[in-house]
């Protein structure tokens, strides 16, 4: 819980990791990769303040006992939603999976929310796997990383058949959240794989899972948002938002702002924070003392209020994923409901500007 | 006497990063040039992350050799990318003309060219945007803006950079051809310019953004040689 002139926001990180990227966990002969992937990370992570900054060393595996400070001591969060990334390719006990998180789970099991994965490309094997991690840490939400490599695959799309099968095995395991992280790569190496229209597609199949689409498919902001407006169960994670934007490029990060308010709406964004990437302190510190600035390029945009901001940093997310919050803290929201944003939007009825 | 290594600069200059739509010399991807007195060229370029795209990096380093290949007095070029996890196949991929499906054998399966029509149809939203707002900052309606032509356009490089994205990929680009379009090149009614605008804010929005990732974490990753001329 954070607390700024009388305010009171509860905080739901929803989408942190625990990493293990220390030299001892790369694959040999792939060192270059784990690495690179890495270092990557590394470069987004000085795009937050400079007193907040880590050296390379400690990037690469923090401690138990670093996240318990950064995350609930100094950093406000009173959940944390834990993404699963596996990077098998190139670490070999994985990057960050769900065993991993698990053991953290012994000792803030009433304060963290592990979501599981799977990899359609699996196969049955996957498939038992899932069924498995479900009965053991009743997983509400999956991370899917579209773009991972596996063998000689270099990522798959959400309307692949196989993926399709999943989609509906999660569903009928009762897993409510599906996160999808639209970024880098690759493969067919010849499409655009930032491209969300598996997302909108899926959305559309599945009804009963709601999809946030971590990093709101930047680099392609556009086509998410012509895509969330009119999909109900579409989510805009704000992971990478915050921490790649809000001190970096202050004037883009409000433009970022501005046209999610407007397409898809204060009721269908969550925060997440990203650690270990960067600490999730300054973030929210950050975005509760944010204001749309007064300046004219930005005087059509909807404006951020206290109540949104407490949506947005955690109640729309406590929604989703049924985390009790304290009455004193509670809004009302209408993330979860069955309703679109913006549907007038696309029917050319709305949008009036100029 | 032509002054070589500024007409090789001149042409690297026309060569875009087709994802932000800027040329790479402006985004400081180009880390080095040397002509040698017999036209011999050799470019070295550099990017933002080792796991950048591969397939608008393929498309960079291949526009770089065609471009400088092409200049006059060029005798030899050599375009390389450094530092990328795919650095090897990209480079040897433009060398030996293979194409795109050649260097990435099995992984890759079709060329480039529809993924640069979607980027330049993309730009060629933005740009409305970016000629649009002066006029209805100006405080134009709905009906004047949907009458707008090109020709009543002040010319400035923002619309000449308009005009030649909208040529690329067939889209009317001639002195009549109205400012806002659709995507299929059809005019935008006055009904249709409110959330036209917005779209085509939101586009630039998202392009300038991703410039904006990929100048920050260039920095972050050279920072000593951030700035520097890479002319020789």
């Amino acid at each position: 819980m954070y607390e700024k002139d009388g305010e009171k926001y509860f905080v739901v990180d929803s989408h942190s990791h625990f990493w293990d990227a220390s030299k001892e966990n790369w694959v040999e002969g792939k060192e270059q990769f784990a690495k690179g992937w890495i270092d990557c990370f590394y470069g987004y992570h000085q795009l937050g303040p400079p007193e907040t900054h880590w050296d390379w060393e400690h990037y690469l595996k923090v401690s138990p006992e670093d996240f318990e400070r950064d995350m609930f001591v100094e950093g406000h969060v009173d959940y944390a939603i834990f993404q699963s990334t596996y990077l098998k390719e190139w670490y070999k006990d994985g990057f960050n999976t769900v065993d991993q998180n698990g053991a953290l789970l012994e000792k803030w099991g009433d304060r963290l929310i592990v979501n599981g994965r799977f990899d359609p490309r699996d196969g049955d094997a996957g498939l038992k796997q899932l069924e498995a991690d479900v009965a053991k840490y009743k997983h509400k939400g999956v991370k899917l990383y579209t773009a991972e490599w596996n063998g000689d695959s270099r990522g798959y799309k959400l309307t692949d058949p196989e993926a399709y099968r999943f989609l509906q095995a999660a569903q009928d395991l009762g897993i409510k959240n599906v996160h999808v992280h639209k970024g880098p790569t690759i493969w067919p190496l010849d499409k655009d794989a930032f491209d969300v229209a598996d997302v909108d597609h899926a959305a559309t199949d599945f009804q009963g899972l709601n999809f946030i689409v971590e990093h709101v498919g930047l680099p392609r902001i556009e086509d998410f948002c012509f895509m969330a407006v009119q999909e109900p169960n579409v989510y805009a994670g704000l992971s990478v938002v915050v921490g790649g934007l809000m001190h970096a490029r202050p004037k883009f990060f409000a433009k970022v702002m501005g046209e999610l308010l407007f397409w898809v709406g204060e009721d269908k964004m969550l925060f997440g924070g990203d650690y270990n990437i960067w600490v999730p302190k300054w973030q929210v510190e950050g975005l509760v003392d944010w204001q749309m600035p007064d300046d004219d390029q930005f005087a059509d945009y909807p404006r951020l209020t206290t109540a949104s901001k407490k949506k947005i940093l955690g109640l729309n997310a406590a929604k989703l994923y049924d985390i009790p919050v304290p009455a004193e803290l509670q809004l009302p929201t209408t993330a979860g409901d069955a309703e679109a944003p913006g549907e007038d939007l696309v029917e050319d009825r709305a949008g009036a500007q100029a | 006497m032509t002054d070589l290594p500024a007409e090789v600069w001149r042409a690297l200059g026309t060569v875009l990063d087709p994802e932000l739509d800027e040329p790479i010399t402006d985004l400081e991807f180009v880390e080095s040039c040397t002509v040698s007195p017999s036209g011999d060229v050799s470019v070295g370029l550099r990017l933002p992350t080792f796991f950048c795209a591969p397939n608008f990096s393929f498309l960079m380093v291949a526009d770089a050799y065609d471009a400088v290949s092409a200049v006059p007095g060029v005798t030899h070029a050599a375009v390389t990318l450094a530092d990328h996890a795919h650095a090897d196949e990209i480079n040897g991929g433009v060398a030996a003309h293979s194409g795109f499906v050649g260097s990435f054998e099995g992984e890759a399966s079709a060329e480039l060219d529809e993924l640069r029509h979607t980027f330049l149809s993309k730009a060629a939203l933005a740009g409305q945007d970016r000629l649009a707002r002066p006029f209805v900052d100006e405080g134009m309606g709905p009906d004047e803006l949907a009458g707008l032509t090109l020709s009543e356009v002040p010319d400035s490089m923002e619309l000449r950079r308009l005009r030649d994205r909208r040529a690329a990929i067939g889209l009317p680009y001639g002195d009549e051809a109205p400012l806002l379009i659709h995507g299929d090149g059809s005019r935008v009614t006055a009904a249709q310019v409110p959330l036209h605008l917005r779209r085509a804010r939101l586009q630039r929005v998202g392009i300038e953004t991703n410039g904006e990732y990929c100048k920050s974490l260039l920095k972050v990753r050279y920072p000593e040689r951030s700035g520097s001329a890479a002319r020789a």
